[in-house]
């Protein structure tokens, strides 16, 4: 049995357009910064002066990280996309339907959460809703009475053999968290492609069709904000009032949340900072943000992060950048006890950050 | 000119009246507060910074309120329409001036 399961191809019809600058992931391109160990070492090079993550916990009085129990089990069910965003941290995108998680590991993943007890199931990818199992997977989840949490691009939601998705998520109370990087066309569509943003309205008025964005705990729609640059973003609770107000007016649309991201300087976005130059000063902007009270809530304390092989991580940042969590290994090992400390490098300063910074928002 | 406009004075505002603890503190209070959301948003604040920092034509407010504008959710189009008004008004304010000439143009039979 191969973990290399195949995936459902997506049609060459299928594929959003790249933003302006973005031919491809690095991984099609053939690029020298595709591969994590060339990551590191351009995180570790870029700014040299900086110190290590955990020396500079210490510098701050703080203890070295530790676990805390386990509440979010998120699964990365594959780099396959529809798009190709400048910022991804995954480099996913139309070309990389091997990497797609195959249905007996999806099967390990439901064991291990049968041990594990997690509070919340986090489906992620590429897009996951690619994977052929996708369905199977969120449905099996759910009937365990989890919370379940789909990252969406929403694009994938216009696509014909998907327009029936927001009906299934409704169905099995699945919160759906949404990538809108700006609640205006010009950012959105920079950042993600041009036609992006239209086509994100479309699928967010398909979600509040069947009872998303209406205050209904079973139908939470939440969107991500991450900025379009290499700057930090502040003021998450302002920004969720004045979007809500300005989807509302001005596109009819309705959501439940804000949540603000940092970027991370791994993969395509690395790639676009060492293409300005600015490699170095955005690492340097990270560390001088550092936030001591946004260790506490660092989500790589409560959080596991499977790979599409099966792999255990501490978080999808140290799965792109193949730093394995201690103590683990694959997931059919995978049970509470033997969760280690999270592994930290130099890219932890994106969610120490100003307000802090994880899958969930600020930290803050 | 090197001497003037260093990038790191702006880095080291905070430490610009340490001669004067006292005012300072009270200054970078006040000035912390008014930036606070209240009937304006942080945004528009931060746009009404970027404006006048352009109008003031200081350097060091427009490097600081274009990172903040941006960060407090601002995009590029919002940020020069701010631009734009101040440059209206700096503009206007110099042709509304021209009623002067006008007047005293009138006084002397021009």
């Amino acid at each position: 049995m191969t973990d290399a399961a195949p995936a459902e191809a997506l049609a060459p019809a299928e594929a959003e357009a790249s933003p302006h600058g973005v031919a491809a992931s690095l991984h099609a391109r053939g690029s020298p910064l595709a591969p994590a160990a060339t990551q590191l070492r351009r995180l570790a090079e870029a700014a040299p002066e900086l110190p290590a993550f955990a020396d500079r916990l210490a510098a701050a009085g703080l203890p070295p990280l530790t676990r805390a129990p386990l509440q979010v089990f998120q699964v990365n069910l594959g780099k396959l996309c529809n798009m190709t965003c400048r910022h991804c941290h995954v480099d996913a995108g139309p070309d990389r339907a091997a990497e797609t998680m195959s249905r007996e590991t999806l099967q390990l993943c439901l064991d291990a959460i049968d041990r594990c007890a997690p509070a919340a199931v986090d489906v992620t990818g590429g897009a996951p809703e690619l994977n052929p199992h996708f369905r199977w997977f969120v449905a099996e989840c759910a009937a365990r009475g989890l919370h379940v949490m789909d990252r969406c691009n929403l694009t994938v939601l216009t696509l014909p053999r998907f327009v029936d998705l927001p009906g299934f998520f409704a169905e099995h109370g699945v919160e759906v968290v949404a990538s809108l990087p700006h609640w205006r066309r010009p950012s959105t569509d920079k950042q993600r492609g041009d036609g992006t943003f239209d086509r994100s309205i479309d699928a967010l008025r398909r979600l509040n069709a069947v009872g998303y964005g209406a205050g209904d705990p079973r139908r939470v729609l939440t969107l991500v904000h991450n900025p379009v640059g290499a700057f930090l973003p502040s003021g998450q609770a302002s920004m969720e009032k004045e979007w809500k107000i300005g989807l509302l007016r001005d596109h009819d649309v309705r959501f439940d949340r804000l949540i603000a991201l940092n970027n991370m300087p791994i993969a395509r976005f690395l790639d676009s900072l060492d293409a300005q130059g600015t490699t170095g000063d955005y690492l340097r902007q990270l560390h001088a943000a550092f936030n001591p009270a946004a260790v506490p809530g660092l989500m790589c304390r409560d959080t596991v992060s499977i790979g599409w092989d099966g792999q255990v991580f501490d978080c999808d940042f140290n799965q792109m950048l193949e730093l394995p969590l201690s103590g683990v290994g694959h997931v059919r090992d995978l049970s509470p006890e033997r969760l280690g400390p999270p592994v930290t490098a130099r890219h932890c300063f994106g969610c120490t950050a100003g307000a802090g910074s994880s899958c969930g928002g600020a930290t803050t | 000119m090197s001497e003037y406009y260093k990038h790191e004075h702006l880095t080291g505002f905070g430490g610009v009246a340490a001669a004067s603890p006292e005012l300072g503190k009270k200054f970078f209070e006040w000035y912390g507060a008014v930036f606070e959301p209240g009937a304006l948003t942080e945004r528009e604040k931060c746009l009404i910074a970027l404006a006048v920092a352009h109008t003031v034509q200081c350097p060091y407010c427009i490097e600081a309120y274009t990172g903040e504008s941006l960060a407090k959710g601002a995009d590029l189009e919002q940020m020069t329409e701010a631009l734009m008004v101040a440059t209206a008004i700096r503009s206007g304010a110099t042709l509304v001036h021209g009623m002067q000439m006008i007047e005293k143009a009138k006084k002397l039979g021009a």
